[in-house]
């Protein structure tokens, strides 16, 4: 087990690296509660498509946000094979449901790096920072993405 | 942890001691109104009055205080007998209470209360006690500082050396000059008192260096000695620049039981001494003269006689106990034991319970889909875990349950309150105040049960002089009684009114158009009219019930508790409210429905009736919406399935279910689904609101085969409703 | 070995006060809630309190009834009373006085002056 207060101190940070649609994400695995399975989700009325419904979390009920779909990527056609992240964000908990979920990286915060401006991306707000590990470009998700903004309202 | 703390956590335990307090003096003042005289009642009412002012003055809040002051002393008047109960007392007594309750409550929340109402009461309980208005003397309302304090409460042993081993005589000489003398002679009362010449001269010397003669020339043989007599006396010099008032202070318990000269040559401020009856001595002539053993010894336990029976001026003790006569009057029994308990935990015990009956049900149908004998160990294993879940959740349920008394008690002052203001007389009558409702449910029944009060003063009592001529008692009573029935908890709010006029809101509800000409409805029907918007029947819109806020709310407001509500009235004889509610609002009794291969909940509060529709029932009424035939009304029909955005609407209804949801006007609309599987008791979940509210749906439940059925709030439904149940055909023409 | 204080009062609020201006002096502190409480929770004593503070209007037994029965008491014949009163009205001193009592102090009492009462009687 790492030593949390020797990778504070080190300024890194672990994060939990996902795939959604063909692209890979990544998580600070701090606000990760738990990872499971798919299961079906009851639908809500009314709900923006994004928001698959909710499930029974062991007696809570959790709502279900289809990542592919918030980040404008279309929905998911989901299976049994899809993943769910719990994750829990200040003061909600949301399920996440992505395609797989891939390993858990250690990086230093200094790799961290700014995205790229680029107005005609609707991604802009959900991706809080990039990173290049093993050659590949990984996305930290912003909590943006679990919460809804502002604007936001189902009816 | 600073010193703040513990004093936040008293202060916040004082005002629920204050509650507490306040309730008593309420069951108190009731019984002295129905008569009781019993001397444990007094005293109960003045206890509590008593302590709310022992501990206001505490937290210095003064106006509490004063208050509380002026009712205590009424109160220990009556106490005493110097004050009699009658009616008009009485009658201050509960106006007085409730005065306390509202400054208690002010002090709390930081808000101020009512000065004119406070001073017009305070007028009153001086008119009782007869003489004007003093300043209340209070000696000592000081905040109370529980500073940490700094005892120094080792004096070197050497101190103590020498008060063991006084001097042996003190040099011939003139008067001592440069301190006090004090001459200290105790009675023999004073060791039986519990004080001790000891602990007094070393608060002397805490003072400045002392100087102690003891004079044990009063000592005599040891055989003639008796055990009970005091024989020492002392003779002490202190130097100090002490006033002589603190030093008279360290005698302060003594000064009747002992005979206690202090001088200063030094001519400062000579106190007088107020001390009972004793001869004085001569205040200027130490005695410097004593003859002593050398070792007379100050040690107290063993040497100074001690008594070996109460002396004689001790036997006139006031029996209190011959005070406290019939305590049956007020209290059959000891309190019982209790524990306070964060409301937190106990949000989370409820919620756990809740989630183990969730699991229990799951446990069971796989159970039961696993195909295992009934009989067989297992399932029987399973009876029983159903059972004992079934009682934990009962349990657990009635944890957060209260007594309904203390909400019944406001209904008392708000009747008081709303008569006196209208010149009505009507008093308040409860049964089953012991009956225990769930906190949640008390604190949300407050504001309709105020309501219904009120109204019941304000519309259902008749004035004192129709009373009397319809050879009522000018009194009117206003019942409120609780009682458990089936599972639920059941209100009544009754008043031996004129009961409804009939007439009259038939008239009115046309007036407003809120019923046709012509109709024709039932009694039932007519009193109904009272719960709908925008009615009022007052003549003149009174102080009370005027404003706007109808009996329509009042419904609203038990609905969404979960409860209902009716009116049963008998013209001349009274009107009465029946309030049904829910034990708790984690539970719910609901219909089970299929619609659009979803399960959902149905409140069976909201469902007035269930129909199956026959092909006769259909009526279109446009191109895409239909109504059907309830008996002589026609009523829109909605398809759940289509209105939740499941589906389209249905190709046809003919033999659909439908579920008649009331609305808040009274009108209905019917809801088809798809199948009913059947109606039971679930456990509501709450739904998240991070994505925003979720129209049509209250909450959730979670099924017994784990699936999470939404809980649909079928009035928002039905009034956000689209309507549509037919599909728009351009070939069909309209129906006519 | 710090003196042990009884106090007895039918106020929670009281109690608390006595209880944290006791213990941030030193003392033990022990509580009952009205005068056969005390009683009670003097039996149960090992070794006897140091002294005693009662409030006079309790329920059941109030300070006059208890202060009675504590002196009835061997050990307790001479044991340092002090008795808790809102007002210096002298007749109830003197009902005080007459019952056995060894002090007293006004309520709402500072804490400076209980302690000081203590040590008038207890040293």
């Amino acid at each position: 087990m790492i030593d949390i207060e020797e990778k504070a101190m080190a300024a890194e940070i672990e994060l939990l690296t996902f795939q959604v649609g063909k692209q890979e994400y990544a998580l600070d695995i701090m606000s990760v509660r738990e990872i499971r399975g798919w299961s079906k989700a009851t639908p809500l009325p009314h709900a923006p498509t994004f928001i698959l419904g909710v499930i029974n979390l062991r007696g809570t009920v959790l709502t279900i946000v289809d990542l592919a779909d918030r980040l404008g990527m279309g929905q998911t056609k989901t299976s049994e094979r899809n993943v769910i992240i719990v994750v829990h964000t200040g003061k909600e908990t949301v399920g996440l449901l992505v395609d797989a979920v891939s390993d858990i990286l250690v990086i230093k915060k200094s790799d961290l790096q700014m995205p790229p401006e680029m107005s005609a991306d609707s991604n802009q707000t959900f991706i809080s920072a990039l990173i290049i590990a093993e050659e590949r470009m990984i996305r930290i998700l912003a909590h943006a993405a679990a919460l809804p903004s502002e604007s936001m309202e189902i009816v | 942890m600073s010193d703040e703390d513990p004093m936040i956590e008293i202060k916040a335990s004082f005002f629920v001691e204050c509650e507490e307090l306040l309730e008593s003096l309420q069951d108190g003042l009731q019984i002295m109104d129905a008569g009781g005289t019993g001397d444990e009642t007094i005293n109960v009412v003045f206890r509590a009055v008593h302590s709310i002012k022992g501990g206001a003055g505490a937290f210095g809040l003064d106006q509490l205080v004063r208050f509380a002051h002026q009712f205590e002393s009424v109160l220990d008047g009556v106490r005493s007998g110097a004050i009699t109960a009658n009616r008009n007392a009485i009658s201050v007594f509960f106006q007085s209470g409730d005065i306390l309750a509202d400054l208690v409550r002010s002090a709390r929340d930081a808000t101020v209360a009512d000065v004119e109402r406070t001073q017009s009461v305070l007028k009153e309980l001086e008119t009782i006690l007869g003489h004007d208005s003093n300043e209340v003397v209070e000696d000592e309302i000081d905040d109370f500082q529980p500073m940490f304090l700094a005892l120094d409460l080792d004096l070197d042993s050497s101190v103590d050396e020498r008060l063991d081993t006084p001097e042996q005589s003190i040099p011939d000489a003139p008067a001592f000059e440069d301190g006090y003398t004090i001459n200290f002679v105790p009675d023999s009362a004073l060791y039986i008192s519990g004080n001790e010449p000891l602990h007094l001269l070393r608060l002397l010397r805490e003072m400045g260096p002392l100087n102690v003669i003891c004079d044990t020339s009063a000592i005599p043989a040891l055989t003639d000695m008796d055990v009970e007599k005091s024989y020492l006396s002392w003779t002490v010099q202190l130097t100090s620049d002490e006033d002589q008032g603190a030093v008279r202070e360290v005698f302060d318990f003594v000064a009747d039981l002992c005979t206690l000269t202090i001088s200063d040559p030094r001519n400062r401020e000579a106190t007088a001494t107020p001390l009972p009856p004793l001869p004085q001595l001569d205040d200027t002539t130490p005695q410097d003269e004593p003859s002593m053993s050398p070792k007379a010894t100050l040690e107290t336990s063993s040497n100074s006689p001690h008594p070996q029976k109460m002396a004689p001026n001790t036997t006139t003790i006031a029996t209190a106990d011959a005070k406290s006569g019939t305590r049956g009057a007020l209290q059959s029994d000891q309190p019982r034991p209790t524990v306070r308990v964060d409301l937190e935990r106990i949000d989370r015990l409820v919620n756990l319970v809740g989630e183990l009956v969730i699991n229990q049900a799951m446990i069971s149908q796989s159970i039961q889909e696993a195909d295992i004998s009934a009989n067989s160990a297992v399932s029987n294993g399973l009876d029983d875990f159903s059972q004992l879940t079934r009682d934990l959740q009962d349990s657990v349920m009635m944890i957060r349950a209260q007594p309904v008394k203390t909400l019944f008690q406001r209904m008392g002052r708000i009747i008081r309150e709303s008569s006196a203001m209208i010149g009505k007389s009507v008093r308040l009558k409860t049964e089953g105040d012991a009956t225990e409702v769930d906190k949640t449910v008390i604190e949300h029944l407050a504001d309709p049960l105020t309501h219904m009060i009120r109204n019941a003063v304000d519309h259902g009592v008749e004035s004192p002089s129709d009373r009397l001529s319809a050879g009522k008692p000018e009194e009117g009573i206003v019942t409120l009684s609780a009682s458990h029935r089936s599972g639920r908890v059941i209100i009544e709010v009754a008043d031996d009114g004129a009961g409804i006029d009939r007439p009259r809101v038939l008239q009115i509800a046309v007036e407003k158009g809120l019923v046709a000409k012509n109709a024709q409805l039932t009694d039932s029907e007519i009193d109904n009219l009272l719960f709908m918007p925008g009615f009022s029947t007052a003549r003149e819109v009174s102080d009370l019930s005027g404003r706007g806020v109808g009996m329509d709310v009042v419904k609203s407001a038990i609905i969404a508790l979960g409860g209902r509500v009716t009116i049963q009235s008998d013209p001349g004889n009274g009107t009465t409210f029946t309030i049904s509610l829910p034990l708790t609002l984690a539970v719910l009794d609901g219909m089970v429905i299929d619609v659009a291969q979803q399960t959902l909940v149905v409140p069976l509060n909201t469902i007035t009736e269930t129909l199956t529709l026959a092909q006769d029932d259909i009526r279109a009424l446009g191109p895409l919406s239909n109504v059907i035939k309830v008996r002589n009304t026609f009523v829109p029909l909605l398809d759940l399935g289509a209105e939740l955005g499941y589906r389209s609407p249905m190709d046809s209804y003919i033999g659909a279910i439908v579920l008649l949801i009331a609305r808040d006007d009274g009108t209905h609309a019917a809801l088809a689904v798809d199948a009913i599987q059947d109606q039971r008791q679930v456990v509501i979940k709450g739904l998240q609101d991070t994505f925003g509210r979720v129209p049509g749906v209250a909450a959730a439940t979670i099924l017994g085969d784990g699936k999470i059925a939404l809980i649909l709030d079928p009035v928002d439904v039905v009034t956000n409703a689209v309507g549509h149940t037919r599909t728009a055909q351009p070939n069909l023409q309209l129906a006519g | 070995m710090s003196l042990q204080i009884l106090a007895v009062d039918d106020s929670r609020t009281i109690r608390d006060m006595l209880n944290l201006t006791l213990k941030q002096a030193g003392f033990t502190t022990h509580l009952a809630d009205d005068g056969v409480h005390g009683i009670e929770v003097l039996d149960a004593m090992s070794s006897g309190p140091d002294a005693i503070i009662t409030d006079i209007n309790m329920p059941r037994m109030d300070g006059f009834g208890f202060i009675q029965a504590v002196r009835k008491i061997e050990k307790y014949r001479t044991v340092p009373i002090l008795v808790l009163t809102t007002e210096s009205a002298a007749d109830l001193k003197q009902r005080a006085r007459n019952a056995g009592a060894t002090g007293w102090i006004v309520k709402p009492f500072q804490p400076k002056k209980l302690i000081r009462a203590l040590q008038m009687v207890t040293g």
